[in-house]
């Protein structure tokens, strides 16, 4: 069996991105230099605060699902993301 | 598999924990070595809970290594990527969302070790991308974040400083300053190297001894669309520093909403227990930060304990009971020497934001009388994270008390709450 790549490849706002594997989607977004992962109710540019799942300023749109906790879900092959 | 009243798939087993951190690996490697069938829940990818995020692979020392190695081996079933959305004590069940579809989880014993997320205290700039908690950027760092050649300012209080700092300097970050709140004296009279501030922490971290301050914390942060500099409040001086990312907490807050929810009675901050980590709700234990906060060798004593005394194995918890003594002396030190000065609870101005899914500011809220009348007027703490950021941060800056858990404990995908009113307790949504 051939040896599982260490990196996983994904889009970000159709940006591609190489992220080692095993790396969250949150982690993948700022690779892709995207500071602003959401807008708030006012507008205002968000980005992940708490790190484990609990503040909800992380969420963007994982192929097609929005409102996903990018800090909680580990990139996977071909993923598309969107904030 | 069986379908239950709530029209998913039923599962059961003997003990259940929720939370694979420290607290609930220990609880489900012993109470796995009675024979019992266990199933521990999780809502991350992989054990390890907070702490000891992505160390499966890589251990950071020996405690760990340890730890981890006894939970592989033993028999609990593990759930990853599990939410649990509802729940009902008397009929012993969870409804569980599961990263595939929902079920039901039905127990004999249940052992909550849900842990403590950071205490966040609102400051003018505090939404702005690339401000972070202390533990959270670490959080980040570790599941693939790259902070080499960055400029991080580490701030806020507790023991947790300079072990996130010595980390981020190990993964290329440039430290600029360490700033916590407490002051010298408070620091030295319960003595730093007690305080988990080993010698080998400081020489990881290589500050100039210049770059940790005491009594010192950040007043506001600025930038454009994201984190540019900060001002920083030090004894009488005020200073700005350039930065990249401001990683800034002021300790942690138990999750206590899931045992709220289950009937668990409180006592000040965490859930009430007795000696044997029973809750005041018969058949639910709990063990760890959630029942007070103090670190891990305070939550592997305590999950232990739990994991014993759920298996029926009483001699064997009360075994530990000296070794868990120990761990509450080292946690009421800690509670001393990080109090939290009045100051970084009053540094938001009229327009700071407080209830950050909701856009509700310091000056709306503040004419609310109550955590209630402030719901109903502004929507604060009725977004997607259900006041558990801005909860804790309005019982500090306006002294109200957080309470009324509703259903659904955590944000739900609408499926699971349909099968959950068609089920017997219909009704309980409204």
């Amino acid at each position: 069996m051939p040896a599982m790549p260490d990196t996983v490849e994904i889009t970000v706002n159709g940006k591609l991105v190489v992220a080692p594997r095993g790396a969250s989607v949150a982690a993948a977004v700022a690779i892709a230099g995207e500071t602003c992962f959401r807008r708030s109710v006012s507008g205002e540019p968000r980005a992940p605060l708490c790190g484990m799942g609990v503040c909800f300023e992380c969420r963007v749109t994982i192929d097609g699902a929005a409102q996903s906790r990018s800090c909680q879900i580990e990139c996977r092959e071909g993923m598309r993301v969107c904030t | 598999m069986p379908r239950g009243n709530a029209g998913v798939h039923v599962k059961r087993a003997d003990i259940v924990m929720v939370g694979a951190g420290p607290a609930g690996m220990a609880a489900a490697v012993r109470a796995s070595e009675s024979g019992r069938s266990v199933t521990i829940l999780d809502d991350n990818p992989a054990e390890g809970g907070q702490i000891w995020r992505g160390a499966k692979r890589s251990p950071p020392n020996g405690q760990a290594a340890k730890w981890f190695r006894k939970f592989q081996g033993c028999r609990a079933e593990r759930i990853a990527g599990a939410n649990i959305v509802a729940g009902d004590a008397g009929s012993r069940t969870l409804l569980v969302e599961g990263s595939g579809d929902s079920f039901e989880i039905q127990f004999e014993s249940l052992i909550l070790a849900t842990g403590a997320r950071e205490l966040f205290l609102p400051f003018p700039g505090w939404t702005l991308p690339n401000v972070t908690g202390v533990g959270g950027l670490q959080a980040l760092v570790k599941s693939g974040l790259p902070v080499e050649g960055k400029r991080v300012v580490v701030a806020g209080s507790g023991p947790l400083l300079l072990a996130v700092a010595a980390y981020l300097r190990q993964h290329g970050a440039l430290v600029e300053a360490i700033a916590e709140q407490a002051d010298w004296n408070r620091l030295l009279r319960f003595g730093v190297r007690l305080l988990g501030y080993p010698s080998k922490l400081w020489q990881a971290a290589a500050l100039a001894p210049s770059a940790y301050l005491a009594g010192a914390w950040v007043t506001a942060a600025e930038g454009k669309t994201k984190l540019e500099r900060i001002q920083l409040r030090h004894g009488s001086k005020e200073r700005t520093i350039d930065c990249d990312y401001l990683a800034v907490a002021y300790g942690f807050w138990p999750n206590v909403e899931l045992p709220s929810y289950l009937g668990c009675q409180l006592r000040e901050k965490a859930v009430k227990v007795d000696e044997l980590q029973r809750t005041t709700v018969p058949h639910i234990y709990c063990a760890g930060e959630v029942a007070g906060l103090g670190g891990v060798d305070r939550a592997l004593v305590e999950g232990q304990i739990a994991g014993y005394a759920a298996a029926g194995q009483d001699n064997q918890a009360k075994a530990l009971f000296v070794a868990r003594e120990k761990t509450h002396a080292f946690a009421h030190a800690m509670q001393e020497t990080f109090t939290l000065r009045p100051e970084v609870q009053a540094l938001a101005e009229p327009h700071t934001i407080v209830c950050r899914c909701e856009d509700v500011t310091f000056e709306r809220l503040r004419s609310a009388d109550s955590w209630r009348a402030g719901k109903l007027h502004t929507r604060c703490g009725m977004g997607p994270c259900q006041g558990r950021i801005c909860g804790p941060a309005a019982q500090h800056l306006f002294g109200w008390r957080v309470e009324s858990i509703r259903l659904p404990v955590f944000p739900a995908r609408i499926g699971s709450l349909i099968s959950k009113t068609t089920s017997s307790e219909k009704g309980v949504l409204l």
